[in-house]
């Protein structure tokens, strides 16, 4: 089970990352839910959602501690890093993030998301994300999540292998970081 | 195969597969993907989606297709509802079925577009003139979204009555994986010919009206509407228990709130506090009897009524147990939503 909290700049593929996580989850036959922000707090640029899956059934879609917070801007990192779990983990876009979270509790990774993936896909920062978070769920396989990148691009099949390039180089990074 | 469904999105499928052909609505926040929704997927079917002018048009347009007969439903949020309140009752008092919506959002007034569950009263008391019910759903998931939206016209059509279903804007949004049930063969909807003024009566005139000016007349009506509600109530009120044999501590919530519950139910467990959960899925009939059984164990201690709103459901729950057992509230409003810790929280500090 793991519990996510996504949030940067509307436009940044906040929503479209949980949707990949959640359809991951189904192809992997687990339990998810997808709560994305509405309404005044999308106002001023951020948008956010929570991201839940899990083997047994999903009580609450609403996350009080999270396990993975992923941060596309700055204001999501200071609005949302006490809201980690202890030990938990803190993924930021170096690209846009300059600055270091205040937690000391938390692992915490700084990775040029956009830089990685325009090398393959200027589009594909959310699907790299994607990529990067498999080798630390354990539980989801590349193989659910290529399924999952093949639905949502089902009308756009052209972006497909690219996108999974993208995704494939995710995992690699994220391997390659955890050895 | 279950696929990815927006609670909006999910029960404007749902309505489509359940052989609802007619929607008449008009937008707002946070319930505009049944419409938008809708507006394609209707014309796809045969059928029609009409964007009324105003609430009080859409809710006349629904009075006058279900008086010919036809499968239809709105949707809107709480301020939309309020509007359409005055059709309700008509429809209710012409004794029509069909089916209404309200993701509800924070009140009073125009108030704020987040969750909100300041609408039982409205939904449950009758929120138009008159003794009246219409029968409300309270479901909890996407997919019960979907189950509950499915049947819920054969419900209307069985009993001609409006049937109510209220979410809120944190179901509306969300996603999750559900199944849509198989499109409805239209030759297997019942037969409405021998009442809707559907234009093939034989030269009998049909009239569909509410107007009763006969204190008589509309006293026996009245009288005959509240034995239909008496084998609604029979027949129809749904709840679920969760954990409850030996709770000491039993949450009772629905919607959304009622799966916050579930999660602070786990919580206090792993802490070695017995708690547990009744959930409502009728508002209207109302689960009394399973919450006045719970009420009667000697392992109860107290009930803590969880609400999205200054407190509405706890009267339900008060009469219900009527005296036998404190009964607390926990309420968030405003369009803020309460984190099952919070839950935790005030079971063990009791604030």
């Amino acid at each position: 089970m793991q519990k996510l909290t996504i949030s940067g700049f509307g436009g940044q593929g906040v929503l479209s990352l949980g949707k990949f996580i959640s359809y991951s989850a189904i192809e992997q036959n687990l339990n998810t839910s997808w709560l994305p922000s509405y309404g005044p707090e999308m106002r001023g640029g951020t948008a956010n959602c929570s991201v839940i899956y899990s083997a047994e059934e999903i009580a609450a879609p609403v996350i009080d501690k999270a396990d993975i917070l992923i941060a596309f801007n700055e204001p999501s990192l200071d609005k949302f890093e006490n809201t980690v779990r202890e030990g938990g983990i803190i993924i930021v876009n170096s690209d846009i993030v300059k600055k270091e979270t205040t937690r000391k509790d938390v692992k915490f990774y700084q990775i040029p998301v956009d830089t990685l993936a325009s090398a393959i896909n200027k589009r594909g920062a959310n699907v790299y994300t994607l990529g990067l978070l498999l080798p630390i769920f354990g539980d989801i396989s590349e193989e659910a999540a290529i399924h999952a990148v093949e639905h949502v691009f089902e009308s756009k099949p052209k972006v497909i292998p690219s996108n999974i390039e993208c995704l494939k180089a995710g995992i690699a990074y994220m391997k390659d970081l955890l050895k | 195969m279950k696929k990815l469904w927006k609670g909006n999105e999910a029960i404007a499928e749902a309505a489509v597969a359940a052989g609802c052909r007619y929607f008449f609505g008009y937008p707002i926040t946070p319930q505009n993907e049944i419409p938008e929704y809708l507006s394609w997927r209707l014309p796809e079917v045969g059928g029609a989606f009409i964007q009324a002018e105003s609430e009080v048009s859409a809710i006349n347009m629904v009075y006058g297709a279900a008086g010919a007969g036809a499968r239809c439903m709105t949707s809107s949020s709480s301020p939309g509802i309020s509007l359409k309140q005055e059709g309700i009752s008509y429809i209710a008092g012409a004794e029509l079925p069909c089916v209404i919506v309200n993701i509800m959002r924070s009140g009073p007034g125009l108030g704020g577009i987040q969750p909100a569950q300041g609408d039982y009263f409205q939904a449950t008391k009758g929120g138009g003139h008159g003794d009246y019910h219409p029968i409300v759903y309270a479901p909890c998931s996407i997919q019960e979204f979907v189950d509950i939206t499915y049947s819920a016209f054969d419900i209307a059509d069985k009993y001609r009555t409006p049937v109510m279903i209220i979410g809120d804007g944190m179901l509306g949004q969300m996603m999750e994986p559900a199944e849509i049930p198989p499109m409805r063969d239209l030759s297997t909807l019942p037969d409405k010919n021998d009442w809707a003024a559907c234009g093939h009566s034989d030269g009998i005139p049909r009239i569909i009206n509410s107007l009763r000016i006969e204190a008589d007349e509309n006293e026996e009506f009245n009288l005959r509407l509240f034995e239909k509600y008496a084998v609604i109530a029979q027949n129809e009120t749904k709840h679920e228990y969760y954990e409850i044999d030996d709770a000491e501590i039993v949450f009772v919530a629905y919607g959304s709130v009622a799966r916050i519950c579930k999660a602070a139910v786990v919580e206090l467990r792993a802490n070695g506090i017995k708690a547990g959960l009744i959930r409502p899925i009728t508002l209207y009939p109302y689960p009394t009897d399973a919450v006045a059984e719970v009420a009667k164990k000697d392992c109860v201690k107290k009930f803590i009524t969880v609400e999205m709103s200054m407190g509405q459901m706890v009267e339900d729950v008060r009469l219900a147990v009527n005296g036998l057992k404190p009964v607390e509230f926990y309420g968030r409003c405003g369009g803020n939503v309460m984190m099952p810790a919070d839950l935790v929280k005030y079971v063990k500090e009791g604030k």
